[in-house]
């Protein structure tokens, strides 16, 4: 097999998945996008190991195991990132990662963007929690 | 075109000198595939598809579900790839596990059901400029440099369960062992996050024993 | 000890006295007044020592070089020759009598530590210029001078007119200095040398290129320092100063030092007549202006002010025709006399609760309430009209004399216009002064009205000083004989026909004020005036501080009064209010230095704000609008940030591979 197939594929799915974490505005989706990047990662070591271990008589299979840490890494990151999400979400009554804005850069003077809206979202948030905790 | 054999080269001289009985010389073209690389193009573009509908539904459970699909196909492409051992536990923790968890962590977000109109953010269209720029830059770069390359899927299995257990412990039990401790780490650290104030901790506990067993499934 | 280490000490005890003033004067109030009295004393002490060693024979020099100094050599050095001797004995004087009068003059005042370790430093300062045998170290106690005198007219900083006349003393002397200093530095040049004696030598082998630019560089100086016209104009203003420091500034330091530094370099002005010409016109002007200037005042120490300027005129008049003997005679004359006026006056002052001569007119038995400063205030106004047998009359026949040698062309190089002009201004000048001495002993001690406030007795360290210094204004003219000796070797005593023509004017003068006062002093009583200080139990110097400040409010300028009764007003017809005001040269100097300057300043400052800002907002503005959009950029959104990068990210990695493939 040519070892374009896999590795144009992996392309692909890295870029669909780094288009998720772009374009989505749900952490968890957010989340699932990752996930797709690193699975196109771990076609791609594993296409490579495959290939090595045939043609360079590579024994040590250094892309399969790599792929298995991988795959017990992101477990552990997906079980860490919805923890954050989900502490957020309490905090904040949201997850959408385009309204956490805290880091941002108060407009001039004559801004009234971040601590408006800041307000407004507090007084969002608070309601939101109150509807989470019941 | 030089990029292609400046690829190449840089291949090949990273894969060491032992590399000699596959010469390019006599490696196949793309225009007679074998039925190995059809089979794989075809499961590829179910799992693409896939992918790009995870990406693009707005309905959140169903990308979810459409994602399990794709790590499913990703499951069969490295059977194909004679790697077996690594698409069972593709199986077995991703389907199995994380999406499960992410199902979870969408539920107790109060993700709502059914289509949502704001499930992509303003900024889609840059992500969509950057996604398909790097997409374009990636695969000019890996066909250029990997389109001569060819894979012996011949003889014994490269990923078989014998050949990868020999290889984790025997080369990798160092990491492996330190990577049982990260995932201890990474179960603290996800009990300490999740856990609510005192007062409402007793409230939410109930839903939270399910997904750490499941990772623990997963080590 | 030798008499270079007695002369080395001079200088030095007051310094000492002055930093050990500054330093203990908050720390030990008990020391502040033995720390300044103690050492100026034995400054004096020793100043006389040295005198008497030295004895009028050669000069005695010494001189160290501590470093190398560049092509001309700066050296401490030490020229003590008769004139420096009998200098530095009338400076350790009357700055002990005015430490010791301050003593009592502020008694109360909180700044009294700093005030006197400022005198002592004054003092010190002087002692250095006059004991110098080095031009730089001189200018270096010319200088330390200046600012002194900053900080002392302006100790009653809390009145607007203290303030105006200490930065007026400031700018106006510095004015001078700056051409002083380039003269110095061209006659360094020429000479080779700082060091007084050699620049002597030079100038009288020839060496000297350019004596006059040189001699009319320094003379700017010296009319600065020594308030001769046109540079005359912080002199009266510096009277809002405390009046011991009025009598330092006029009778011994500061003014003295302009003088004294023409007669160390004599020989040099010499060299040029065209120099001297200047000079005695300088001395002609000043004279004559500064005396019809001190009969229209009203304060009674800005008459005393331009009555100093005047007699500088004749010092400076007596340079001129080349006599330094006579100008140095009445310098140590007036140096007496004058310290004993204004010291005198703040007495009166202190007793009247007003520096006003109008107002001291219309006040009954200002004499007898203070008879120690009315006896010895005669004695000194007797001097300074020149009335034979008072040391003044000695002193200023030297100087009539020495005119009439060089008018009559017995003089060798010696200019006969010179001559003729500083013998015509004196004589008129010696009316005037005759006038104006009148004029105010009546107006003081004279007047008819309500009884003067009482004040309380003046203590004791005030009027002993008075008495002290009354000894020498009535008899160090017959010192004439011994003088010579000291100085040059010319005569000194009087000859007849200046004695006779000087001494007639003067009592025409006099005889003349007296009968126009008899006629004006009835109108005295039909036009009431006065303000008076109102504390009669404090202390001198705040009395004065308060007649100072109330003088403008009450009569409408710090020199004028609108009196009907001032025999001046009748004197000097027309010419009363151009000369109570200086002649308007504050006016003239407003209009062709100030409002240029200011104008200037104006201009510099529109450029500043509106073309140089212009510029600099401009070169803001670029950044200012970067920033802008930046800032704008910082959403806040994660999302917005990983684009931004992974498409960077993705750029730089095409154009590495490009560059990778030389594509």
């Amino acid at each position: 097999m040519h070892l374009a197939y896999p590795a144009v594929l992996s392309a692909l799915l890295f870029c669909t998945g780094l288009y998720g974490v772009l374009a989505r505005r749900n952490a968890i989706l957010v989340l699932m996008s990752v996930e797709l990047m690193l699975n196109a990662v771990n076609l791609n070591l594993v296409a490579f190991d495959v290939w090595l271990s045939k043609a360079a008589e590579e024994t040590l299979h250094s892309g399969q195991a790599l792929t298995l840490f991988t795959i017990a890494i992101a477990a552990a990151e997906i079980g860490i990132g919805l923890a954050i999400v989900l502490a957020v979400y309490r905090n904040r009554g949201t997850s959408a990662i385009d309204r956490l804005r805290d880091t941002a850069e108060p407009h001039g003077p004559d801004n009234d963007g971040p601590e408006g809206t800041d307000g407004s979202e507090d007084t969002v948030t608070a309601d939101e929690k109150a509807e989470a905790t019941a | 075109m030089t990029l292609s054999t400046a690829m190449a080269t840089a291949a090949h001289t990273m894969t060491s000198t032992a590399h000699t009985t596959t010469a390019a010389a006599d490696t196949p073209g793309f225009l007679s595939p074998t039925g190995v690389e059809i089979a794989f193009l075809l499961v590829g573009l179910v799992t693409f598809g896939a992918a790009i509908v995870t990406v693009t539904t707005r309905q959140l459970v169903h990308a979810a579900l459409w994602l399990v699909a794709t790590l499913g196909g990703l499951a069969v492409e490295y059977l194909l790839l004679t790697a077996e051992f690594i698409a069972w536990v593709q199986v077995l923790i991703y389907v199995g596990s994380v999406v499960v968890l992410l199902l979870f962590g969408l539920m107790l977000t109060k993700a709502p059901i059914g289509r949502s109109p704001d499930a992509d953010s303003g900024n889609r269209w840059a992500a969509l400029t950057v996604a398909v720029a790097s997409a374009a830059a990636l695969i000019w770069v890996v066909v250029d440099a990997f389109r001569t390359t060819w894979i012996d899927l011949d003889g014994a299995a490269a990923g078989s369960t014998e050949v990868t257990g020999k290889a984790l412990f025997q080369n990798w039990v160092l990491p492996f062992e330190a990577l049982s401790v990260l995932l201890l780490a990474a179960l603290v650290g996800a009990i300490v996050l999740s856990r609510k104030a005192k007062a409402d901790a007793a409230a939410t506990s109930a839903s939270r024993p399910g997904g750490r067993s499941e990772k623990e499934g997963a080590r | 000890m030798t008499t270079t280490t007695l002369a080395v000490l001079v200088p030095l005890l007051p310094f000492l006295g002055a930093a050990a003033g500054l330093l203990l004067g908050r720390a030990a109030p008990g020391f502040v007044r033995p720390l300044a009295v103690v050492p100026t004393l034995t400054a004096l002490v020793l100043a006389v020592l040295v005198a008497v060693r030295q004895g009028g024979d050669g000069a005695v020099d010494a001189a160290t070089e501590l470093t190398p100094t560049g092509s001309v050599p700066v050296e401490l050095a030490l020229h003590i020759d008769g004139f420096a001797a009998l200098v530095a004995v009338l400076v350790g004087f009357v700055a002990s009598c005015v430490q010791i009068y301050s003593t009592g003059y502020l008694r109360d005042d909180p700044r009294y530590p700093s005030y006197a370790a400022l005198v002592s430093l004054f003092t010190s300062a002087m002692l250095l210029v006059v004991y110098s045998g080095d031009l730089m170290v001189l200018l270096v106690g010319w200088e330390i001078m200046g600012i002194c005198s900053y900080f002392l007219v302006g100790h009653y900083w809390e009145t607007p007119e203290a303030r105006a006349a200490s930065l007026k003393a400031f700018l106006v002397t510095k004015l001078g200095d700056v051409p002083f200093l380039i003269g110095l530095f061209a006659l360094a040049t020429d000479a080779g040398s700082f060091r007084i004696t050699r620049v002597l030598g030079a100038v009288a082998t020839g060496a000297i290129d350019h004596p006059t630019l040189i001699a009319l560089l320094l003379l700017a100086g010296v009319a600065g320092k020594s308030a001769q016209f046109p540079l005359h104009t912080w002199l009266p203003d510096a009277m809002a100063g405390p009046t011991p420091v009025s009598a330092l500034i006029h009778a011994a330091t500061m003014v003295a030092a302009g003088v004294y530094f023409i007669a160390r370099l004599l020989p040099l002005f010499e060299a040029s007549a065209a120099a001297l010409v200047v000079l005695a016109v300088m001395a002609a002007v000043t004279m004559a202006g500064s005396g019809l200037a001190a009969l229209a005042q009203d304060d009674i120490k800005r008459v005393l002010a331009y009555s100093t300027i005047g007699q500088l005129g004749y010092m400076t008049g007596a340079l001129a025709v080349g006599d330094r003997g006579a100008a140095v005679f009445h310098l140590l004359a007036h140096g007496a006399f004058k310290a004993l006026l204004f010291l005198a006056a703040g007495v009166i002052i202190h007793a009247a609760g007003t520096n006003s001569l109008a107002a001291m007119s219309r006040m009954k038995d200002l004499r007898n309430r203070v008879p120690d400063a009315y006896w010895t205030m005669t004695v000194a106004l007797l001097a300074l009209a020149a009335i034979p047998p008072f040391s003044g009359f000695f002193s200023k026949e030297a100087v009539l004399a020495t005119a009439e040698h060089a008018a009559t062309g017995h003089a060798e190089r010696i200019p006969v216009a010179a001559g003729w002009i500083v013998l015509i201004a004196g004589m008129a000048t010696a009316l005037l002064t005759a006038a104006y001495a009148t004029r105010l002993w009546l107006l003081a001690f004279r007047g008819h009205g309500a009884e003067a406030p009482d004040h309380g007795k003046q203590p004791l360290t005030m009027t002993v000083v008075l008495w002290v210094l009354a000894v020498p204004s009535l008899a160090f003219g017959l010192t004439a004989g011994l003088l010579p000796d000291w100085f040059d070797g010319r005569e000194l005593t009087p000859t007849l026909t200046t004695s006779v023509l000087g001494t007639g004017l003067a009592v025409v003068g006099g005889i003349v004020t007296y009968g126009t006062w008899r006629h004006t002093t009835a109108l005295a009583a039909r036009a009431p005036l006065g303000a008076v200080a109102a504390h009669p139990e404090a202390d001198a110097a705040q009395v004065e501080a308060e007649a100072i400040a109330s003088h403008a409010p009450a009569y409408g300028d710090v020199a004028y009064a609108p009196d009907p009764a001032d025999p001046s007003r009748l004197l000097l017809g027309p010419l009363h209010r151009p000369a109570a005001v200086g002649f308007h040269l504050d006016a003239v100097y407003r209009a062709l230095f100030i409002r240029p300057v200011q104008a200037g300043a104006a201009l510099v400052r529109f450029l500043d704000r509106e073309v140089v800002e212009t510029y600099v907002r401009g070169a803001g503005a670029l950044p200012r609008l970067l920033g802008a959009a930046v800032r704008r950029a910082q959403t806040g959104n994660v999302q917005t940030y990983v684009s931004a990068l992974l498409a960077g990210t993705v750029v730089l990695a095409v154009a590495v591979l490009l560059v990778a493939t030389g594509a």
